[in-house]
């Protein structure tokens, strides 16, 4: 892999940038392979990575039925934060954050990481309590988290609206200072290259059509491209996760809905950090090139299509009216929808299956993206030794039978 | 946005209907003598169909009845609404060729739907 630098930069301007490498190869699909990762966004890609990195295992393939991070990795709002309530999330989305730092370093690949800080907004009385009840909860287990109010609330996001006349005024808020925002692609992107010069064959436009067993054991797939031999399969396909289950008639505890984001057209810098209403439901941030980011809830029923109503657009508009009516003259420029396979817990499953050698990870519901590194980290873990880590074990299937579940609907800081 | 066709009150706006999962799904007689996991199945084991799809609805600002309906979750198309109770009519649904697949017309993920090479020439 050739280095990216700012001398490289120059030295190749110099040479009409006709010398740059391909990022990754255009393999075709070896007969037989160690491990293979259905699912070419980034949570699979980085699992690939931190295989062959951390493992030792590189002769493993991700298959992707389009293009890498075309999914829900390219349709995200970009939030990262690890203020969760309960310590089995709070374990895993602070390991996630820990690994986000430095991580555009490691993979020599800038993935515009900015540590803006997120706020999270008390509207009532009940809100400001449960929210000072998450920043004792969150300091317990490491997370930085700390409430502000109003008036510093304010301080800290001079755009935003605290006037006491509106129906849901600000009455304080959250602050995780080490939260953010990054460039999703720039991930997606940095791990494929990273992967890819450690020998992981990437294969695009390759769709699952089937999964192959022998006497209860994963012993290849069946894809678009042809059969793959591998002891070891591993789903990372989001939305997707129940269709892939499916084809080894195993019932997963989840349901895929649309949700949706928007962005506004392009103005200079007037949001300073990620602003995170829970009450009037919306979150908004502007990114490099000057947009507003803007998302909020799921839309209610089950679908596949990558599109959502117009009534949830609607309702996350008027929300953020409320919070800053500054923006009401601004044109949104493009919406669109992702699907997200959303548990009854509104926590992750990272775990083993009844079947030896088949391997899920999903149902990160509306809130996988500021995990990606951590659950590639866990899951390439449980892959490479076929027993989960103590930060994955808590979001093993098994705990919808017996009863310990994370419940973080509601103590997640937004409502799913 | 969805118009539904209340088996009550005829054609409406989804704004006026609650989403209510999937259908069919009857609540076990034998109860006290269920194992933790056929209660896993039946409180949180869902089908979550790519294709055809019985679902519930509830008519919520209309005559706050709950009916059935019939719909292909891979391109939000609604075949047919039926009330509770019956059984799911026969239909013929655009479905994906492949499991992950998609529909020919109805979805949004152009990453996935390849273009044939008519549509290439014409394009």
């Amino acid at each position: 892999m050739k280095r990216y630098s700012a001398l490289e930069l120059i030295r190749q301007g110099l040479g009409g940038h006709r010398g740059w490498d391909r990022v990754w190869r255009k393999p075709e699909p070896k007969p037989s392979y160690d491990a293979v990762i259905i699912g070419g966004g980034g949570h699979g890609l980085a699992t690939a990575y931190y295989l062959a990195k951390l493992h030792g295992m590189t002769n493993i393939a991700v298959v992707e039925k389009g293009w890498i991070g075309g999914g829900n990795s390219g349709r995200n709002t970009t939030i990262i934060r690890s203020n969760y309530l309960f310590d089995e999330s709070a374990a895993i989305y602070n390991h996630a954050l820990n690994l986000w730092n430095g991580l555009g370093q490691e993979l020599n690949f800038n993935i515009m990481m900015s540590h803006r800080g997120v706020l999270n907004l008390a509207h009532d009385e009940g809100e400001m309590r449960q929210l000072k009840r998450r920043v004792e909860a969150n300091r317990l287990n490491g997370v930085d988290s700390e409430w502000l109010d109003a008036k510093e609330v304010k301080n800290f996001c001079p755009s935003i609206n605290i006037s006491g006349d509106i129906r849901y005024p600000v009455l304080g808020g959250t602050l995780q200072r080490s939260g953010g925002v990054n460039r999703h692609d720039g991930v997606v992107w940095g791990y494929a290259r990273a992967a890819d010069a450690l020998g992981v064959d990437i294969l695009q436009q390759t769709e699952v059509t089937g999964i192959l067993t022998e006497a209860g054991e994963v012993t290849g797939i069946e894809t678009t491209r042809g059969t793959i031999r591998t002891p070891k399969v591993a789903s990372v396909t989001a939305g997707h996760t129940s269709v892939m289950a499916s084809m080894l008639d195993i019932r997963l505890p989840v349901e895929s809905h649309p949700l949706q984001a928007l962005v506004s057209e392009p103005i200079k810098p007037i949001l300073n950090c990620v602003v995170m209403s829970n009450a009037v439901h919306v979150y908004c941030s502007q990114s490099d090139k000057g947009e507003l980011v803007i998302g909020a809830g799921i839309d209610a029923q089950l679908s596949y299509t990558q599109r959502g109503n117009l009534d949830i657009i609607e309702h996350q508009m008027a929300s953020l009216m409320e919070l800053f009516p500054i923006f009401s003259r601004l044109r949104m420029m493009r919406q669109w929808g992702g699907i997200v396979d959303v548990c009854p817990d509104a926590s992750p499953i990272i775990s083993k299956t009844p079947v030896k050698g088949f391997y899920v990870n999903g149902g990160w519901g509306t809130g996988g993206w500021k995990a990606t590194p951590g659950s590639g980290h866990v899951f390439a873990d449980l892959i490479a030794k076929d027993e989960p880590n103590r930060i994955a074990a808590p979001f093993a299937i098994d705990r919808f039978t017996t009863g310990a579940l994370v419940a973080e609907h509601g103590a997640a800081a937004v409502a799913h | 946005m969805f118009v539904i066709d209340c088996p009550n009150c005829g054609a409406r706006d989804q704004s006026e209907f609650t989403y209510a999962g999937e259908a069919h799904i009857a609540r076990p007689t034998d109860s006290e003598n269920m194992t933790d996991a056929e209660w896993a199945e039946f409180v949180f084991m869902r089908t979550n169909t790519k294709g055809l799809f019985a679902e519930r609805w509830w008519h919520a600002t209309g005559c706050r009845k709950f009916f059935n309906m019939l719909r292909n979750t891979a391109t939000d198309e609604i075949h047919a609404v039926y009330r509770i109770g019956e059984k799911p009519p026969k239909v013929t649904a655009d479905l994906p060729a492949t499991p992950a697949g998609e529909a020919s017309i109805g979805s949004g993920n152009d990453a996935v739907k390849i273009m044939t090479r008519d549509e290439e020439a014409a394009s």
